[in-house]
């Protein structure tokens, strides 16, 4: 696999404003046109083809989970032996990648609504995790989905914490980047969990915690509950020796969180995936959209067991367009998307994992910094002065913002 | 059409254990072991599976611990998944009520009956099928009424044989009557088992009338008021109980007027419609949790139903982020972004991209 096609053409010069266009590519309206057709009709063609084949693939996958999960809280009950741990601790972490990728992901995208079955309805799926699935479905397959790369909407782009992006202005904060990005790959799930409740425009004075009284409580009986199966229920099984299952458990859930963090971060990060602007594409075709998703998206080269463990993921720019197709569907028209981008003159932006997640953390580490020297010294200023502001104002209407009195 | 009840699910105290099986469930891991373990979800396993003819099968199935209490006369929806699409219909068993019972259903081939033709050709002892509780106010009532008339027509026999099974099993020893309307003798499904019953039952009295056959049958053509059992016992004071097509119903019910309504059971027993029954542009569409009701436009669902003044949730409108998804109930639509049309009941459809061709309703 390469990560250039050899016949993309070379980066095209940017005519828009800010650096930002939607047709960096050149794309005339009929050829805009054309592949909507085309690529309408390799998803109308999985549509037609869905069948026993992909709904045995989703209860094998489901089957695979249970039983690593099974296996591993059972060794963990004797973790006490090291080996016991080990293995445990690995197929508990297997388990919730499995839960949460192949599975989560993607039943709750709806994949599998055509089976008719409660069990696999996009609606009512829950997972193994701290984020609840009905406010999953709002972030990510509305607002990330519908508005993917769109700076300012996209609330994937940084999580309201990390500057991704050149669109968005640098301020001091940002130097923390490679910090913040480590703490966030670590407590990933609370860090997906709280991906609502916009902690940035909080940080603001836009809004107060108040504001988010319902989805906090949503996503406290979440949080709740996972907590007391991972931390109180199975370490308890253990009597004396609950240490051993907790820190199991615990680790599970960080190599859970470090693994989804890097599968989704080299989705849209990687260098030479494209951002837009809320005006250019506010009224795009279904061509248009296509091409916003083809070329905001990057995929990870890798064998079958890595994509299942990236839940297909590694397929995203398939995913992107398709974001209802069965997963296990990614791998097989990734050979056409590929031929038309090829034919279209689109970059397919694809790598090794080494290679895209090395160049996001490249990213993350650029976009600490200021864009320019000149920046810097005025995003210090602003920064400065907006803090000391905020600090007045939170003194002046003290207790804080949401916590004790509602200041709006 | 009756509808799928999503029961609210048993839960055995197993606080503890479900707590630890969270988000998932127990089920969830159970199912894992035997599909029948689950204690949330009706489900069945297919014990005997008989072919009487090509045309027919009769199943034999043994349901799991959260099947509840079944009345003879009612009816429950049967899931099978076939190409991977779970697809469910309704059936009423013709085995009697007791405890510990198993049901027992017949179903024939169907020109266009995705289930009925997946039965006739593929159930077998060992396949599990899913299982709605048993439901419908067609039943037996209790305590037993002093004497009982059954017209059936068809298939609608079913119903009245379970009944009938209950009653004779339990040593009913007053008057009960059946009036069965059927092509032909070839074509009565229970007929060696009925004619067992009425000389084995003095107070058991049988007439059956084949339409196409005149001549082989105790009574003769369609249902008509000197069908009914004139002698003593008077029948017209018996509860009655139909079940049938609705050319039969509606001549039953033409009978029973004037003060005996209350005395007559009916169930109609229609196939559900396998064609498109409209244009888009026509029909009514019924938001059944609404219980509001707009003449079709032809628009999307999703639509229709903020134009009359509903809200329910929505994302991309354009098919993609499954957020307006909803379960259809009955009727036929067709999917605006790939021209599918379907009819089958009981279905999940996105609102934003489904028109309705005819009659719908959806639950919302």
């Amino acid at each position: 696999m390469t990560t250039a096609l050899p016949t993309a053409p070379p980066p095209p010069s940017l005519t828009a404003v800010d650096g930002l266009t939607t047709n960096p590519y050149g794309l005339t309206p009929e050829q805009f046109e054309q592949l909507g057709t085309e690529l309408d009709a390799i998803r109308g063609r999985v549509l037609a083809d869905r069948g026993q084949r992909d709904a045995d693939y989703i209860r094998g996958v489901i089957r695979a989970q249970r039983g690593l999960e099974v296996a591993g809280r059972g060794l963990l009950w004797a973790g006490v032996f090291p080996p016991a741990w080990l293995a445990g601790t690995a197929a508990l972490s297997l388990s919730k990648i499995l839960d949460n990728m192949e599975i989560g992901h993607n039943v709750m995208h709806g994949q599998y609504e055509w089976m008719n079955d409660p069990k696999l309805s996009g609606k009512q799926f829950e997972w193994d995790t701290a984020c609840p699935a009905d406010q999953w479905r709002h972030s990510h397959n509305y607002m990330h989905h519908t508005h993917t790369n769109i700076v300012g909407k996209d609330r994937d782009i940084g999580y309201g914490v990390l500057r991704m992006s050149e669109e968005q202005p640098w301020k001091p904060y940002y130097l923390g980047n490679p910090l913040w990005a480590a703490l966030l790959a670590t407590f990933f799930e609370y860090g997906v969990a709280l991906h609502d409740l916009e902690v940035e425009r909080i940080a603001e004075g836009e809004i107060t915690l108040a504001d988010k009284r319902e989805l906090l409580k949503g996503i406290g009986t979440k949080v709740r509950g996972q907590a007391l199966k991972d931390y109180v229920l199975f370490p308890a099984l253990s009597g004396p020796l609950f240490v051993f299952p907790l820190a199991g458990n615990a680790t599970a859930n960080i190599v859970r969180n470090l693994w989804s963090f890097t599968i989704i971060f080299c989705g849209h990060f990687p260098e030479g995936t494209h951002e837009f602007s809320e005006e250019e594409t506010a009224n795009e075709t279904r061509g248009q959209w296509y091409h916003r998703q083809l070329l905001g998206s990057a995929n990870l080269s890798g064998g079958r067991l890595f994509h299942i463990l990236s839940g297909n993921l590694s397929f995203q720019i398939e995913h992107h367009l398709f974001p209802d197709l069965p997963a296990n569907r990614y791998g097989e028209i990734s050979v056409e998307v590929r031929e038309i981008c090829e034919r279209y003159g689109l970059p397919y932006n694809v790598g090794p994992l080494g290679r895209q997640f090395g160049s996001v953390v490249k990213k993350i580490g650029r976009l600490a910094l200021p864009d320019s020297p000149g920046t810097f010294a005025r995003g210090v200023g602003a920064g400065l002065g907006g803090a000391v502001k905020r600090g007045l104002s939170l003194v002046k209407r003290a207790p804080l913002p949401g916590l004790g009195t509602r200041t709006s | 059409m009756p509808k799928l009840a999503i029961r609210p699910r048993i839960r055995p105290r197993l606080g503890v254990l479900e707590a630890a099986a969270t988000p998932h469930g127990l089920d969830s891991y159970l199912e894992q072991v035997n599909p029948l373990l689950v204690t949330g979800e009706c489900r069945a396993e297919v014990v005997a599976a008989e072919r009487g003819t090509e045309e027919s099968v009769t199943l034999t199935m043994r349901p799991n611990r959260a099947w509840r209490r079944f009345r003879a006369g009612q009816f429950v929806n049967v899931a099978v998944e076939i190409d991977g699409v779970r697809h469910q219909r309704c059936y009423s068993p013709a085995s009697p009520e007791g405890r510990n019972a198993t049901v027992e259903i017949t179903t024939k081939r169907h020109p266009e009956g995705l289930v009925s033709n997946f039965l006739v050709e593929r159930a077998q002892p060992g396949m599990v099928v899913g299982l709605s509780q048993a439901e419908g106010d067609f039943q037996l009532p209790d305590p037993r009424p002093d004497s009982i008339l059954l017209i059936g027509g068809g298939s609608g026999i079913t119903p009245l044989m379970a009944i009938l099974r209950t009653l004779l099993g339990e040593g009913y020893d007053r008057p009960v009557a059946l009036i069965y309307y059927a092509p032909d003798a070839e074509r009565c499904i229970y007929h060696g088992e009925l004619e067992r019953l009425a000389a084995a039952h003095p107070n058991f009295q049988l007439r059956r009338s084949y339409t196409r056959a005149p001549g082989t049958g105790e009574l003769d053509g369609h249902f008509s008021p000197l069908h009914l059992p004139q002698s003593d016992p008077d029948f017209s004071a018996a509860e009655t109980f139909a079940c049938g097509p609705p050319a039969l119903l509606d001549a039953v019910r033409g009978t029973w007027r004037n003060g005996l309504e209350h005395r007559l059971h009916v169930e109609s027993f229609v196939p559900p419609s396998f064609v498109p029954v409209g244009e888009p542009g026509e029909g009514q569409i019924r938001f059944a949790d609404s219980a509001v009701e707009v003449t079709n436009s032809g628009e999307s669902l999703l639509s229709q139903a903020e134009a009359a003044g509903l809200a329910p949730e929505y994302g991309c409108r354009m098919g993609i982020c499954h957020t307006c998804t909803c379960r259809k109930r009955s009727g036929t639509h067709k999917n605006l972004l790939t021209g599918e049309v379907s009819s089958a009941p009981d279905e999940e459809i996105q609102l934003c991209v489904s028109a309705a061709l005819g009659d719908l309703t959806v639950e919302l």
